[in-house]
């Protein structure tokens, strides 16, 4: 009964964080503005239009884009881990993002080989949504049914990377075919960018993302039997099938969505959990699902401000930032742990 | 017999058990009748490779019966929903558990899986009824542990507890003395044994400790190439049934004692 009480303090700690960066994130840009004017702006009290613009229509939502950006694909690699059972699952390694990254492509370079009449309908945003949705959905359901005759962990993400290297390959044939136009398309929005949407676009990435998340609450109990591996779970009533089902639903909305949207964000979902299960070392998800999605948010807002590179007029590439962080964090996680703690 | 109907636990009739795949099937045993009754501790024994482990599975449901009836409190297994099933039926398998960070008290507490909401939280009554099983088990000071702290033999009573917590009236273990020292394996079966007495719960098991099984068990169930017979312990003695259970070139059961001997 202590932990709860120790977990509601870390909790309340982890949402002050999460608010202290937030400001700080939309404190910081290329252009300086002090942080009263920044709590006038958002508070409606100021009138100075440039500043205005800044902080309202590009800071904001790229602080909201990180924040959704990064409990989505944190609370998405959460349950890819507890469903395969394996440490090293993330929608990135097993292929997902590469799955959304191949839809992508057919929309954006694709274009010229499926011929004009599709060329309008194809371009536009929305296109680029259901073709990463569609694309990560795919993959998804495919490692999926590769897991149920593949048993052994290890294979199935093999399997996984060798969809990566597949869609790799089918962007590089398409690319070949493709306009320079088309191609800066596509390796922009591989570079992957916080900063590109405006509120209606925030808006229809929310309205996806939050099934997904509301749908991963309803996975928290499955996860929690998924514990004791799958024939305990069987055995304490679960649906199987239904549960994984809406694992795999949920993880494709939150994983196709943001990388529709952000590009696909490497390592987040690969790291977060594990550092939150450092953090909070517990397996219990419905400590551990909030957690990751407080962290996400928080290390994605972090990542954000540094790739901003404070007060001068250059941005990092996101993907760069995060890989910088996600990459020794999982090394370090390897080299420590020589059994690997769940 | 009306009484002996109403207290049948576990029935099985004609059943017969095996592989099925899309050409062939694989027999393993057939015409096994075996009955359990409440309050009951049953050993299952065999040679390796007789078919325990494949009677368990179809008796729990995880692979289909070739032909014949199982029934669970006199209702068809088929008619169980999953959820129905695990409120009348626990298991401790031998497979490890996946995720050793849980904690002891947590571990048992997912025991209560099949009564709680969709979000898994406990009412008072499921507290309870953990405590009550982590009380069972003298294993309340293990309670913050964390699973991967714990040794062989206090995981398995820790598995035993969970099964406890699901508050089932027959409780199946695979196999629950493997990996364990020659005291903690009659631990573990004396321990099922004052469980099956206190809680009235049937407890089945699968062991390759027959001496300890011939001394604790109400009934076993004895497996061997041709037959499979359930009785008491005495009788299974007095019939010889122990004598057929392996090759005799190498060891010969001992009536007297109630154990296998090696050949000088």
């Amino acid at each position: 009964m202590q932990n709860t009480s120790k977990h509601t303090i870390s909790f309340i700690g982890l949402v002050l964080i999460l608010i202290l960066v937030f400001f700080v994130n939309v404190s910081l840009g290329s252009v300086s503005i002090p942080n009263k004017d920044i709590f006038n702006i958002i508070f409606g009290i100021h009138d100075n239009l440039s500043w205005k613009y800044i902080v309202l229509d590009y800071r904001l939502p790229k602080a909201f884009t990180a924040i959704i950006v990064g409990s989505g694909l944190g609370i998405s690699g959460l349950m890819m881990q507890t469903l395969f059972r394996n440490p090293l699952a993330g929608p990135f390694v097993l292929g997902i993002t590469s799955g959304a990254g191949l839809g992508v492509a057919i929309v954006t370079m694709g274009a010229s080989l499926f011929g004009g009449i599709f060329l309008g309908v194809l371009a536009s945003k929305w296109s680029i949504v259901i073709a990463a949705i569609l694309g990560s959905f795919l993959v998804l359901l495919i490692v999926l049914i590769v897991s149920f005759k593949v048993r052994d962990a290890m294979a199935i993400l093999i399997i996984g990377l060798m969809f990566g290297s597949i869609s790799a390959a089918a962007v590089n044939v398409l690319s070949y075919f493709s306009s320079a136009e088309e191609l800066q398309q596509y390796f922009f929005w591989g570079f992957g960018s916080l900063g590109n949407l405006s509120w209606n676009e925030l808006l229809i990435l929310f309205l996806i993302y939050l099934p997904g998340i509301l749908l991963s609450l309803f996975t928290i109990k499955a996860l929690n039997s998924l514990l004791l591996g799958e024939n305990y779970a069987k055995s304490l009533g679960m649906n199987i099938k239904q549960s994984r089902l809406m694992i795999i639903i949920s993880t494709s909305l939150l994983a196709g969505s943001i990388t529709a949207f952000a590009g696909p964000i490497a390592f987040i979902g690969l790291a977060i959990p594990h550092i939150t299960r450092q953090v909070f070392s517990t397996s219990n998800h419905k400590i551990l699902l909030p957690a990751v999605f407080l962290f996400g948010a928080i290390i994605m807002l972090i990542c954000d401000s540094i790739a901003q590179l404070p007060s001068s007029e250059y941005t990092l590439p996101i993907n760069a930032i995060t890989s910088l962080i996600g990459a020794p964090v999982v090394i370090w996680l390897l080299v420590r742990k020589r059994k690997m703690i769940f | 017999m009306d009484t002996q109907k109403k207290h049948s636990v576990l029935k099985t009739k004609n059943l017969s058990i095996g592989y099925r795949s899309k050409k062939e099937s694989t027999l393993i045993g057939s015409n096994i009748n075996i009955e359990l009754h409440k309050g009951e501790l049953v050993g299952l024994v065999g040679a390796n490779g007789i078919g325990k482990s494949t009677l368990l599975r179809s008796l729990t449901n995880v692979q289909a019966k070739l032909d014949g009836h199982i029934y669970i409190n006199g209702i068809t297994l088929d008619r169980y929903s999953s959820l129905e099933l695990a409120k009348v039926l626990s298991l401790v398998l031998t497979e490890p558990i996946f995720s050793k960070n849980l904690t002891v008290y947590e571990l048992v507490a997912l025991g209560r899986q099949p009564y709680t909401n969709w979000i898994g939280n406990f009412s008072k009554e499921d507290t309870l009824i953990i405590n009550k099983a982590l009380n069972q088990i003298n294993i309340e000071s293990l309670k913050h542990k964390k699973c991967f702290e714990l040794s062989d033999g206090q995981l398995q009573k820790v598995m035993i507890a969970r099964a406890l917590a699901q508050d089932t009236d027959l409780i199946i273990l695979d196999e629950p003395t493997t990996h364990l020292d020659m005291y903690h394996k009659a631990y573990i079966l004396k321990l099922l044994q004052r469980l099956a007495r206190e809680t009235g719960k049937t407890i089945l098991f699968s062991s390759h400790e027959i001496d300890l099984a011939i001394q604790l068990c109400d009934k076993m169930i004895v497996m061997s190439e041709n037959n499979v017979v359930s009785d008491t312990p005495c009788n299974l003695i007095s019939h010889g049934t122990f004598e057929s259970l392996f090759p005799n070139d190498l060891i010969s059961f001992d009536k007297k004692t109630g154990s296998f001997r090696v050949k000088k």
